[in-house]
């Protein structure tokens, strides 16, 4: 039986290893292919940043690559967008908007889902039912009323306005992927605890939120990009003015004012971009975590 | 010690309400005052609520706490979800100042007016093309690559996953820089596209105003962002059919493409369903784009972006929150969805 297969296998790989040898440089090529493809852009972008001014109207960025060593390089597009666009203002209101946008959705949403997978409280199951209903719900279905609403009570325009807002938009995914998570800690840890006089505000902060990390930095993650990323809810709630506008506002408006002016809109494009892909880059594999746990599921 | 928390945690909130409402200060001070409300004030928030539970007579105490842990989640979900919801919908029947009911006019006008009925076609168009291409380009990298060695697989996965880091607006930037177009006079071409274009013998193209190929131009910007997307769940997907029956199928003399197409496709075809659903909301929501490529001209508007146009350019919130109904009619069946897959695990467990 063993030598039967063994036999077989050997077979096998005799008569297909030239067309295996093969194989493996068409699949090296297609994904290198695939790869240059998808760098490009990005790479067009970020080397002519450093390029003078003059050049980046003058020529295809791609010409640095034909007299490599002989070519110009400059900061002066990123101090210019920096000051004189205003995009350090608008890196730090972003900042402002993001970091509490991110930490009220978590906050709220881990006591609720704490609440859910935990307590007992009238109406719990229907109520966690409609939190997974609105998970889908886009958000162009708030805009309007909400903003009349902030224009009635005179909040429209402030950060307290956008935080709340993104709170509102982020707390159903946040709710759902945190339910999940610590639904499944064990609950004989929950019972020791309470035999122990625990009461489940400090299970709540002492164990639950410990042992719920992996799953709060990937929805931190996620919160974070989406929100430094996200251009209509600032458009709509924060509005475009010098002073409190955020940086894809501030992109969108250097497009609109210098849409040829590339040395300035490249410089800018990369500035938006710097936070969330550090971020990104370094916390891939919470994020990737968060992802497949987000959507494999079931 | 815990007095002194509480105590300076409401002379920071204070001190920082006091400089936000100073329009004068320094920016860097807001920035910081805003943070400090912001999460200070939450966390505030659920210590001050665990204060006065515990204040409370024995018996209410287990009543009460539940409804302190919910409690600041539904009323976020009910004023920022529900309520805007239903007041939407109330108001795609009232006209343009949202004070005259009118019916179903407003719906009447999106059915025959042309434009409204471009933005229709190609929203339709957006949501067939980028989930096909995200998710057939996703699947073959995450197959081709996880033949690699391990290292140069996750090395490789980094560049098609690193765009969903980008903003639709930044991502935008990037490709009117690839898309870029000069009359001739007006110097070389520094587009790319047209680049290439040239390189190959060809006359340079005012790619953006190609109707109605510029559409295809915009949704590879989205096939750009959403494909790594695609490509990181199908691969996780992927590692987790058994290698038995892959070598089984092997053994049988089944070829590779066979063994993809027959044994490794079905097993993870529902994931392939959750993948193209996430990306047809995404693309359905789809507005930035639009919105800083063309502004919706060139006969590229799609109904998210119109939606924003017509009430916040020609504010008219009556239609303006039709075209929102549109957008949430069309997910309504994954809500239904939702809601049943969720009631079967429950049931199951």
């Amino acid at each position: 039986m063993t030598a039967a297969t063994a036999g077989t296998d050997t077979g096998l790989r005799k008569q297909s290893l030239w067309s295996r040898l093969t194989d493996r440089w068409v699949v090296k090529l297609i994904l290198i292919v695939i790869v240059i493809a998808w760098l490009v852009p990005t790479l067009g972008v970020l080397i002519s940043s450093f390029r003078p001014a003059g050049l980046v109207n003058a020529t295809g960025w791609w010409v640095v690559f034909a007299n490599l060593g002989s070519n110009e390089w400059t900061l002066q597009n990123y101090s210019d967008v920096l000051s004189s666009e205003g995009f350090g203002n608008a890196f730090l209101n972003s900042l402002a908007v993001t970091i509490p946008s991110t930490v009220i959705p978590i906050t709220i949403a881990a006591f609720a889902a704490y609440a859910f997978a935990w307590m007992e409280f009238p109406g719990r199951q229907w109520i966690f039912v409609s939190v997974i209903a609105l998970l889908v719900i886009p958000l162009q279905m708030a805009l309007i009323p909400l903003l009349k609403l902030y224009t009635t009570i005179g909040l429209n325009g402030t950060f307290p306005a956008i935080w709340l807002a993104h709170t509102g938009f982020g707390l159903p995914l946040a709710i759902y992927l945190l339910r999940n998570y610590i639904g499944s800690l064990p609950a004989s840890l929950m019972e020791s605890a309470h035999i122990d006089g625990a009461t489940h505000f400090e299970i709540f902060t002492k164990l639950v939120v410990p042992l719920s990390v992996p799953v709060l930095a990937s929805f931190a993650i996620f919160q974070f990009l989406w929100v430094w990323n996200d251009l209509l809810v600032a458009l709509v709630f924060l509005g475009g003015e010098p002073d409190v506008r955020v940086i894809t506002l501030a992109l969108r408006d250097l497009n609109g004012s210098r849409g040829s002016q590339w040395h300035l809109l490249t410089a800018g494009a990369f500035i938006t971009m710097a936070l969330p892909l550090a971020v990104f880059l370094g916390l891939q594999r919470y994020f990737v975590r968060g992802l497949t746990a987000g959507s494999v599921k079931g | 010690m815990s007095v002194v928390v509480p105590i300076a945690a409401a002379l920071g909130l204070y001190w920082s309400g006091i400089v936000l409402l100073d329009e004068d200060s320094n920016r860097v001070v807001v920035v910081a005052a805003a943070l400090v409300i912001g999460v200070l004030g939450v966390f505030g928030l659920y210590y001050g609520m665990d204060w006065l539970i515990n204040r409370l007579p024995e018996s209410y105490r287990q009543k009460v706490r539940p409804f302190a842990f919910v409690g600041p989640a539904i009323v976020v979900l009910a004023v920022f979800l529900v309520y805007p919801t239903v007041n939407t919908v109330f108001l795609s029947f009232l006209d343009a100042g949202g004070e005259e009911f009118v019916g179903i006019d407003n719906y009447v006008n999106l059915l025959t007016q042309s434009d409204a009925l471009l933005a229709l076609r190609n929203s339709f168009a957006w949501v067939i093309v980028v989930p096909l291409f995200s998710v057939v380009i996703g699947l073959g990298f995450a197959v081709l690559s996880d033949r690699l060695g391990s290292k140069s697989e996750a090395f490789s996965k980094t560049f098609i996953f690193m765009p969903m880091a980008i903003s639709f607006v930044g991502a935008s930037i990037v490709w009117r820089f690839i898309y870029n177009f000069r009359p001739e006079g007006f110097g070389e071409q520094i587009g790319l596209l047209n680049g290439i274009w040239q390189a190959v013998g060809l006359e340079p193209v005012a790619w953006l105003l190609q109707e109605p190929w510029n559409n295809l131009f915009l949704m590879v910007i989205l096939i750009w962002l959403q494909t790594g997307f695609a490509m990181v769940i199908l691969s996780a997907a992927i590692k987790s059919v058994p290698e038995e029956i892959i070598e089984a199928a092997r053994i049988d003399g089944a070829s590779e493409f066979k063994v993809f197409s027959r044994v490794v496709v079905p097993s993870i075809s529902s994931s392939i369903v959750v993948v193209a659903t996430t990306v047809i909301i995404t693309v359905w929501k789809v507005f930035d784009i639009v919105f800083v490529m063309t502004g919706g001209k060139f006969g590229t508007t799609v109904v998210a972006e119109k939606m924003v146009t017509e009430f916040f350019t020609f504010r008219n919130s009556g239609k303006g929150a039709a075209l929102a109904v549109v957008l949430l009619v069309a997910v309504i069946p994954l809500m239904i969805v939702n809601v049943k897959r969720f009631r079967d695990q429950e049931a199951t467990r």
